[in-house]
C-alpha cells in the first residue's frame, strides 16, 4: 500500500497555559490516516486521545490551548489556514462526533433544522432542498418515520436516537473524513451494537476514513484496521490491528490487553486474577523523566529511566520502547 | 446451606406526576416482582442496561428507596419490618459501594474520618482502637496508613473507590452491594479493584449483589448471574449455564452483542430493533415482546413467569432459546 495519506499529523504538540504552568496534553506525535480506514486511537482518560482530534479541527480556544506542528489535509495545513478556511472544512470534508449526544445537539433547534442548517451552508442548497436532504439522512441512519422525527427537538429522542441523528449529521455533507470520539461509550451495548452496525454500513457507502477514539479494546478489535496506542500524550505503538492483539510489542499494550476480563475466558480457564498495571498514569504537571511509563513498566531497565525511548520500526510496525533496541 | 439474602417479589412503582396539584398520571414500574437468593460467600451479578431497575434494587434492599411491597430477608430477618433503629443495626452488616467516587465520598472529611465514622456510629470503640481499626482497613484495601489524614479530593479514582470499600469493610459486613463499582474507573485501574473485592471475598467469606451493566466484568466476578429488563429479572442461572447456553432471547442478544476483544473472530451478532421501551404504563404480555426476534402471538396475550428449567436455570420466556 503506497497510497497517499488522506491525513497526516507530523510532530504535533498541544499545549495548554494555566495557573499551574504549561501543560503538555500531546507531545509530539506523527500519525497517517489513508483514504477509507479506520484508524483506532486507544488510551486511557488523560492520553490526549481527543485532544489530537480537537487539534486537527482546532476546535481548542486558543489561547490557552496552543498548538504547534503539522496537520496536513490533501496537502494542505490545517494548522496555517485562516479561521474562514478551517470553516468550510468542519462539518464539510472533515465532521467529527462527540461521546456525549445530548451536549452535541442545540436544544432549541429541531433535530431536522439543526441537520438541514449544516447541508445549507456547505452546499449552498435552498431551504426546501436541504430539508429534504435533512430527512433522507434520517432515513439513511435508520430513525423511523424521518419526516416526523425531523420536526422532534432532541430532549424526546433517546440516547441512541440522538447519537444516530448526529451521525445523520455528520455525514450529511459526505466527509473524507470522521472523527469519531467514544461514538458509543454512553449507550448500551445492544445499541452500541447497532450504531456499530450503522458505522460499518455508512462507510461502505460514503468511503468515508474514519479516526476512532476510543478506551474500548472491543470496539477497536471490531472495526479498526490499524490501531495507534497512546499514553501520556505520547504514541507508545502502531500496528495492524490483529498484530496488536496477537503479539503487543509495548509493555504498555500487553498490560492493557491481559488488564480485562475476556468474555468467556473465566468459564473456560477458571477464575485467574487478572493482570494489573500498577500505579496510576502520570499527572501532566509530574511527567517522569525518560520513558512515561517506566514507573509502571514490570521490565524497566536504568536506561528507561534517564533517556526516552526512540522510535523502532519492527516488521513494518511502530514502537518505542527500549525493549526492543 | 443458609441463606444470607432472600429477596421475595420486590416491587416499586414511581409516581409520573404531572400538573398543578401533581397527580399521579402513571407509574414507572422500577422493581416488578423481583425475587432471588444469595448464599454466603457468593457473589451474585444483576445486569442489564440502563433503566431496567438494577440500581433500584440494590437500594431497596437497603431501603435506601422504600420499596412498595416484597419481603427481604436478610440473615433471616424481615428488613422491611424494622423500625429506624433496628435498621440502623442491621446496616452494620449490609454494605453499599457506589459506582461514582467523586461524590460517594464527603469532601470535607479526611479519610480516617471516612473510614471512622461507621466505627464510631456502631462501636463503643475508644480512640485508639478506631485508629487501629482504620490503619488496618487502609492496608487491607492497598492505601498507605500515611494518607489518613488527606481528603478525597487528593486521590485518583481508583484509590477512591479503595477508600469506599475499606469504609464498607469498617464494621465486617456480610454483604456489600457493589452498584456499578468499577464503571467510573480506566481499565489498568479496573483491575485493580476488580482483584481486590475477590481477594476480600476470598479472606472474608463475605457475600456480593455485583450490580453492573459490563458483561465481562461480571462474568469474571459472579458465581451466578441474573439478567434484568424492565424491572423483571429474565434469566438467572449459574455463571457456566448462562453465558455458554443463555435460554432468554434477550439474554442471547445482550451476548452477542459484546464486542470481543480479538479482531480475528468474527461474530454473528444479533442485532435487536428498537431500544428498551419506556416502563411507564407497560402492556400486557411480554415485556420484550416488541423488540424479540422469536416473538410469536401467543407472547403478547400472556405474561411468561420466571420458571426453572432444570438445574436452577431460570428464564422468564415462553419459547426459551434451544428448548
Amino acid at each position: 500500500m503506497k497510497q497517499e495519506p488522506l491525513l497526516s499529523i507530523k510532530d504535533l504538540r498541544t499545549r495548554f497555559h494555566t495557573y499551574e504552568g504549561v501543560l503538555t496534553a500531546v507531545d509530539g506525535i506523527h500519525l497517517g490516516i489513508y483514504p477509507g480506514e479506520t484508524l483506532g486511537v486507544v488510551g486511557e482518560s488523560g492520553c490526549g486521545k481527543s485532544v489530537t482530534a480537537l487539534s486537527i479541527l482546532r476546535l481548542l480556544a486558543s489561547p490557552p490551548a496552543q498548538i504547534e506542528g503539522q496537520i496536513l489535509f490533501d496537502g494542505n495545513d490545517l494548522l496555517r489556514m485562516s479561521l474562514d478556511e478551517i470553516r468550510r472544512i468542519r462539518g464539510n470534508s472533515i465532521s467529527m462526533i462527540f461521546q456525549e449526544p445530548m451536549t452535541s445537539l442545540n436544544p432549541v433547534l429541531t433535530i431536522g433544522e439543526q441537520i438541514a442548517e449544516a447541508i445549507r451552508l456547505h452546499q449552498g442548497l435552498g431551504r426546501e432542498e436541504a430539508w429534504e436532504k435533512a430527512v433522507d439522512m434520517l432515513e439513511r441512519v435508520q430513525i423511523p418515520s424521518p419526516r416526523i422525527r425531523a420536526r422532534e427537538y432532541p430532549h424526546k429522542l433517546s440516547g441512541g436516537m440522538r447519537q444516530r441523528a448526529i451521525i445523520a449529521m455528520a455525514l450529511s455533507c459526505h466527509p473524507r473524513l470522521l472523527l469519531a470520539d467514544e461514538p458509543t461509550t454512553a449507550l448500551d451495548v445492544t445499541v452500541q451494537a447497532q450504531i456499530v452496525d450503522l458505522m460499518e454500513h455508512l462507510k461502505e457507502e460514503i468511503r468515508t476514513s474514519i479516526l476512532l477514539i476510543t478506551h474500548n479494546l472491543g470496539l477497536i478489535a471490531e472495526m479498526a484496521k490499524r490501531v495507534v496506542v497512546m499514553y501520556a500524550g505520547k504514541i507508545v505503538e502502531e500496528a495492524p490491528v490483529e498484530d496488536l492483539f496477537s503479539e503487543p510489542l509495548h509493555p504498555y499494550t500487553k498490560g492493557l490487553l491481559e488488564s480485562i476480563p475476556w468474555m468467556g475466558r473465566k468459564i473456560k480457564e477458571g477464575r485467574k486474577p487478572l493482570q494489573e498495571i500498577p500505579g496510576m498514569v502520570p499527572s501532566l504537571k509530574e511527567m517522569p523523566r525518560g520513558c512515561r511509563f517506566h514507573p509502571r513498566c514490570l521490565t524497566a531497565r536504568d536506561r528507561c529511566r534517564n533517556e526516552e525511548p526512540p522510535l523502532i520500526v519492527k516488521h513494518g510496525r511502530r514502537v518505542f520502547c527500549w525493549l526492543w533496541t | 446451606m443458609d441463606l444470607i439474602l432472600q429477596v421475595k417479589d420486590l416491587k416499586k412503582y414511581f409516581p409520573v406526576r404531572k400538573g398543578l396539584f401533581s397527580r399521579a398520571i402513571g407509574w414507572v414500574q422500577a422493581v416488578d416482582g423481583v425475587s432471588f437468593t444469595l448464599y454466603p460467600g457468593e457473589t451474585l451479578g444483576l445486569v442489564g442496561e440502563s433503566g431496567c431497575g438494577k440500581t433500584t434494587v440494590g437500594r431497596c434492599i437497603l431501603r435506601l428507596i422504600e420499596p412498595d411491597s416484597g419481603e427481604i430477608l436478610f440473615d433471616g430477618e424481615n428488613l422491611l419490618k424494622l423500625n429506624r433503629e433496628s435498621l440502623r443495626k442491621v446496616r452494620a452488616k449490609l454494605q453499599i459501594i457506589f459506582q461514582d467516587p467523586y461524590s460517594s465520598l464527603n469532601p470535607r472529611m479526611t479519610v480516617k474520618e471516612i473510614i471512622a465514622e461507621p466505627i464510631r456510629n456502631h462501636t463503643p470503640a475508644s480512640k485508639g482502637e478506631i485508629q487501629d481499626r482504620v490503619f488496618y482497613l487502609m492496608e487491607k484495601v492497598g492505601l498507605h496508613p500515611e494518607q489518613a489524614n488527606r481528603f478525597p479530593h487528593e486521590f485518583s479514582g481508583g484509590q477512591r473507590q479503595r477508600i469506599g470499600i475499606a469504609r464498607a469493610l469498617a464494621l465486617n459486613p456480610k454483604l456489600i452491594i457493589c452498584d456499578e463499582p468499577v464503571s467510573a474507573l480506566d481499565v489498568s485501574i479496573q483491575a485493580q479493584v476488580i482483584n481486590l473485592l475477590i481477594k476480600l471475598q476470598e479472606e472474608t467469606g463475605l457475600s456480593y449483589l455485583f450490580i453492573a451493566h459490563d458483561l465481562s466484568v461480571v462474568e469474571h466476578i459472579s458465581d451466578r448471574v441474573a439478567v434484568m429488563y424492565l424491572g423483571k429479572i429474565v434469566e438467572l442461572a449459574k455463571d457456566t449455564a448462562l453465558y455458554n447456553s443463555p435460554k432468554h432471547p434477550y439474554t442471547q442478544a445482550l451476548l452477542s452483542a459484546v464486542p470481543f476483544p480479538d479482531p480475528k473472530m468474527k461474530k454473528r451478532r444479533i442485532l435487536l430493533q428498537g431500544e428498551i421501551p419506556s416502563p411507564i404504563n407497560l402492556p400486557e404480555g411480554c415485556r420484550f415482546y416488541s423488540r424479540c426476534p422469536y416473538r410469536r402471538n401467543f407472547c403478547r396475550e400472556m405474561e411468561p413467569e420466571l420458571k426453572d428449567i432444570g438445574e436452577n436455570h431460570w428464564v422468564s420466556c415462553h419459547f426459551p432459546v434451544g428448548e
